[in-house]
């Protein structure tokens, strides 16, 4: 069966979404809203264009050869790519399939693991963005609670999936040593974790949330600086280690 | 004893070849003037990464240094630091002059006085009168007469021979950069012949040729052929007087790694002391020298340190190659370019690469002086070249942004393995093939033609045929395309007619003697033509067929501009429904080129590259039908319109992958600028990235691609504190510049193209 998705843009050449160059497909719509998204245009389920897997496919075909080569692959991302679940897992599949493709799935966990059993195991490595653990400033940063977020991860971890652990560093919003320190640990006690990257936070999408006519809600943040997100980068690695698993990481600034 | 000096003489030049070609692999090249089998035979391959490369000499440092303070002087004083107006420069018009003698392991400028600018009239008086004008000299009133009463100049000798259409068709600008005023360069003189074979045997070969061509019937080619044979060996002549006047004898064959260096550059500098031409490129000397630096290693003579300081030296001479310009020109080709292209790496038809340890030093010249335009440093890319030395180019790409790249398995199948470019995208077999410097005509206009029955939209008067303008309230594809064909075989026409004035002018009253004395008697001869606004008529004709395109109209009944209804295909998605229609002109165009006689029956080809002028073509085109109004720039080169590539990187790089090279042999310009974070998040990543890409763009034949790897912020700040940015050189269509150098028009322009990487 054919399935389709609603697409909000394409990226023939992604490199910053999973290892060497890729096709970086952006789905409409998220059940998050947090104050720092760079894409709120992204949010809207209703809104995009439905195309289906073979449209896609056609997309992607020109630009195989420049993947394979860099060793690099497709990512699917958004909006929030579980809620598409079906059609991103039969997209993952025809990847695979035809070009032998390397699959990366960049998702904000908020998805029960009993609807994602046939993404994930079309999925190389999940992307996996823990934007808080504490579980009120979660709510607050993102309108969820990350419970869900939190026992994906486990999941994840459970069956085997390799991931890159990223954490958007806001000043003043997710930079306190508690609660950077409290990340590591949780990441310590993952099996698979390949990569920790702590992405500073940047205002270029503000423009979107204005023509969106929403009030920008972390007006006045400002972008942290090299030696915060060093900083960042420590406190993560000490509390991986405190975390008691014998992990090499590479963490990624 | 004036009798035992000029025997010892004698008997050092009998003994020469055998002492310069000491340690040498033996093969035709030694009795025939064949510098490739040379290269073939002798070149040692490297396929390691630059771990080897020595840092700049404290010499060097100080020499850079002096170099640095005299541009920033020239700077400070408008552009021109000196000129000479006393001196009409030839290959022995000035004396030697140095930058400071005893630190200069190279030595050689255009004039005596570095950065000091020389008058070159021979391809128009009234450019060198302006130009002095411009920067406060007077140009003597004798000169000034010469030129203009006694000595006939190119372009008067173009203007006689000029028809009303071609006036008018310059007026307009349907056609411009017409080499018309000026020198017409992208000739590559094969420099390395003065090296290998020492001036005097050079003369012989000629000599030999003038005999060859005591034919039965001295008709016309014949009388040409022996007159400009006459004028090279002349040119050979004074090439050793310059020499010799720096203390060098070059009528014998280099003996080492330094006078191979020193004898290539006084025969380069002979031809730029000679010709101010648009493009004087340097050829593909850097693995050729190698071998010498090779021997010399060999020998034990010559250090890694040594061999690197050859190379920065002879490379800030490059840098300071100036010719005296019109700030009109500046405008057109923004920067002070001279396009001293060298092209670097490929590989041989033996199936080993090119690539040699001078290279690496050749790109190591951006580390040791920092970033520059000059020389214009070309890398041949092949998919097969050493992972090393991909590597390394790719990283010099992402912190210079001083590098370009040509698909070498493109070029080599038609040019073979001894090739060079001129200027930007102009492949060349060197010493074997010149061209017909052709500038280019302006599609977009061409398109608008069409539209207003072959009047000009900006003008308001009869230009091209008179068709019968075009009524309806929506554009009509069939009756476009129509129309559009008929204006383009006019142009055609018109085009080439023009082409062959110049260049009949130019071999007469500014001949190329000494370019042209280091190639072979018998060489190829192409038209090179080229278009600009490819990506706007592609887009244009798609909104008229994709969508509803409804021209508003003057009271003069012309099309001002457009009105489009409904979202059409657009170039630089990779999307076939407009792709085809650009490869579909591009074809077209180049099958009307081909219908024409040409001049010394050279074989046309045909560019889609503007260098900077884009800006220029775009100010004087009216407002077009994919929605570019009026005055706005067209994209550069291939390129396509800015903004409106909205899949990436690679969807835009796969549009213009598809214009066929066999219709633009003369080169496919495509500029690309990446923020250093979209290429990767960790330097080697970004490296790596980099690599990858080019190898995809290289197998799916795209001809060219200019590297920019930079912030925008970066730009904006230096258009704000230009003291702070002497050097930060940018990639445009086909060359680099000082982007301080740029006119604010041209700034504001590369700050709106796509920025790859950019939310």
């Amino acid at each position: 069966m054919m399935h389709t998705g609603r697409i909000h843009s394409l990226e023939t050449f992604g490199t910053v979404d999973g290892p060497g160059i890729r096709f970086v497909l952006f789905l409409q719509g998220c059940a998050l809203q947090c104050r720092y998204c760079h894409n709120p245009d992204s949010w809207d389920t209703q809104a995009g264009e439905l195309r289906s897997v073979d449209d896609i496919l056609r997309e992607i075909e020109p630009y195989v050869e420049y993947y394979r080569l860099s060793g690099g692959g497709i990512t699917v991302t958004g909006g929030e790519p579980t809620l598409q679940a079906p059609f991103v897992a039969e997209l993952f599949r025809a990847c695979k399939e035809r070009w032998g493709l390397h699959t990366a799935l960049d998702s904000s966990g908020f998805c029960e693991p009993s609807h994602a059993q046939a993404l994930l195991d079309a999925t190389d490595l999940v992307l996996l963005d823990l934007k808080r653990m504490d579980r009120d400033a979660h709510r607050e940063l993102t309108s969820q609670p990350n419970d869900r977020i939190l026992r994906f991860a486990k999941h994840l971890s459970a069956r085997g999936t390799k991931m890159w652990i990223r954490r958007v560093l806001i000043p003043g919003w997710t930079d306190g040593a508690d609660e950077l320190l409290e990340l590591g640990r949780f990441i310590g006690g993952l099996e698979g974790v390949e990569k920790v990257e702590v992405l500073p936070y940047h205002r270029m999408g503000v423009y979107k949330w204005h023509q969106l006519g929403k009030a920008y809600p972390l007006e006045g943040v400002m972008e942290p600086g090299p030696e915060e997100v060093a900083r960042a980068g420590r406190l993560i690695g000490q509390g991986v280690e405190e975390g008691k698993r014998e992990l090499t990481l590479m963490v990624n600034t | 004893m004036a009798i035992t000096e000029k025997n010892l003489n004698r008997a050092a030049a009998a003994a020469a070849p055998a002492d310069g070609w000491r340690g040498f692999r033996s093969g035709r090249w030694q009795r025939h003037v064949d510098v490739n089998d040379f290269i073939g035979l002798n070149l040692t391959p490297y396929e390691g990464d630059e771990s080897f490369l020595a840092e700049p000499t404290e010499a060097t440092l100080e020499l850079w240094d002096t170099v640095l303070e005299l541009m920033k002087r020239e700077r400070q004083n408008g552009g021109v630091l000196d000129v000479d107006t006393e001196t009409v420069s030839t290959i022995v018009s000035h004396g030697p002059g140095y930058i400071k003698r005893e630190l200069e392991k190279v030595v050689g400028l255009q004039t005596d006085a570095p950065l000091k600018r020389s008058i070159q009239p021979f391809g128009g008086i009234r450019m060198v009168d302006d130009a002095c004008k411009a920067y406060g000299y007077e140009l003597p009133e004798a000169t000034r007469r010469l030129f203009t009463d006694i000595r006939k100049t190119h372009n008067q000798g173009v203007f006689d021979a000029y028809t009303t259409e071609m006036k008018l068709a310059r007026k307009a600008g349907i056609i411009t950069g017409l080499p018309d005023a000026y020198g017409r360069g992208r000739i590559i003189g094969d420099y390395r012949r003065v090296a290998l074979y020492g001036v005097d045997r050079l003369i012989e070969a000629k000599k030999e040729d003038l005999l060859q061509l005591e034919t039965d019937v001295i008709a016309e080619d014949v009388i040409r052929a022996r007159e400009e044979l006459s004028e090279q060996i002349r040119s050979l002549a004074e090439l050793k007087t310059m020499a010799a006047s720096y203390g060098f004898d070059v009528s014998r064959p280099a003996a080492n790694a330094l006078e191979a260096v020193q004898w290539l550059y006084f025969a380069y500098l002979a031809a730029i002391k000679e010709q101010n031409g648009a493009a004087m490129s340097l050829g593909r000397v850097s693995s050729f020298l190698d071998v010498y630096i090779e021997r010399d290693k060999r020998e034990g003579t010559l250090t890694e340190a040594e061999a690197q300081e050859l190379i920065d030296h002879l490379v800030m001479k490059l840098r300071m190659v100036k010719f005296l310009r019109t700030p009109d020109y500046n405008e057109l080709f923004s920067g002070d370019p001279t396009w001293v292209t060298e092209s670097i790496g490929g590989m041989g038809n033996d199936g080993r690469t090119r690539v040699t340890r001078n290279s690496f030093r050749f790109l190591h010249t951006l580390y040791n002086l920092g970033p520059a335009p000059e020389p214009n440093l070309t890398v041949l890319w092949s998919t097969r070249l050493p992972e090393g030395f991909k590597n390394y180019c790719a990283k010099v790409s992402v912190d210079t942004s001083s590098i370009q790249y040509e698909n070498d398995d493109l070029m080599r199948p038609e040019f073979g393995d001894d090739y060079g470019i001129a200027c930007c995208v102009s492949a060349m077999r060197i010493g074997k093939q010149m061209q017909f410097f052709g500038a280019r005509a302006n599609l977009g206009k061409t398109l608008l033609y069409a539209i207003n029955g072959g009047k000009d939209e900006k003008l308001g008067i009869q230009v091209g045929p008179a068709l019968a303008p075009m009524s309806g309230d929506t554009l009509e594809y069939g009756e476009v395309m129509e129309r559009f064909d008929r204006v383009m075989d006019w142009l055609a026409r018109l085009y080439m007619n023009t082409l062959n004035v110049i260049h009949y002018m130019h071999d007469k009253y500014c001949y190329e003697r000494i370019e042209m004395a280091l190639h072979d008697r018998e060489i190829l001869r192409t038209m090179a033509c080229g278009i600009a606004g490819l990506s706007v008529v592609a887009d244009s004709l798609s909104a008229i067929k994709h969508a509803k395109v409804k021209p508003i109209r003057n009271e003069q009944g012309l099309a001002v501009d457009f009105e489009i209804e409904g979202e059409y295909p657009q170039y630089g998605n990779n999307d076939a429904r407009v792709d085809d229609i650009a490869v579909a002109v591009t074809e077209s165009f180049m099958n009307k080129l081909r219908k024409h006689p040409t001049y010394r029956n050279a074989l046309p080809t045909m560019s889609v590259l503007t260098i900077t002028s884009n800006v220029v073509y775009g100010k004087k085109t009216g407002s077009t039908p994919d929605g570019r109004k009026a005055g706005e720039p067209f994209a550069p080169g291939a390129n396509p319109m800015h903004g409106r590539d909205r899949k990436g990187a690679l969807a835009s790089l796969g549009s213009v992958a598809k214009l066929p090279y066999a219709s633009c042999l003369d080169g496919i310009s495509n500029t690309f600028s990446i923020v250093p974070k979209a290429l990767g998040r960790e330097a080697d990543t970004r490296v790596r990235n980099l690599v990858s890409m080019l190898d995809g763009y290289a197998a799916s034949k795209g001809h060219h691609l200019n590297v920019n790897v930079f912030n925008r912020e970066q730009l904006l700040d230096a258009m704000e504190h230009p003291e702070n940015y002497p050097q930060l050189t940018i990639r445009v269509s086909g060359y680099a510049v000082n982007f301080i150098k740029l006119t604010r028009e041209q700034q504001l322009d590369v700050l709106n193209r796509t920025f790859h990487g950019s939310v």
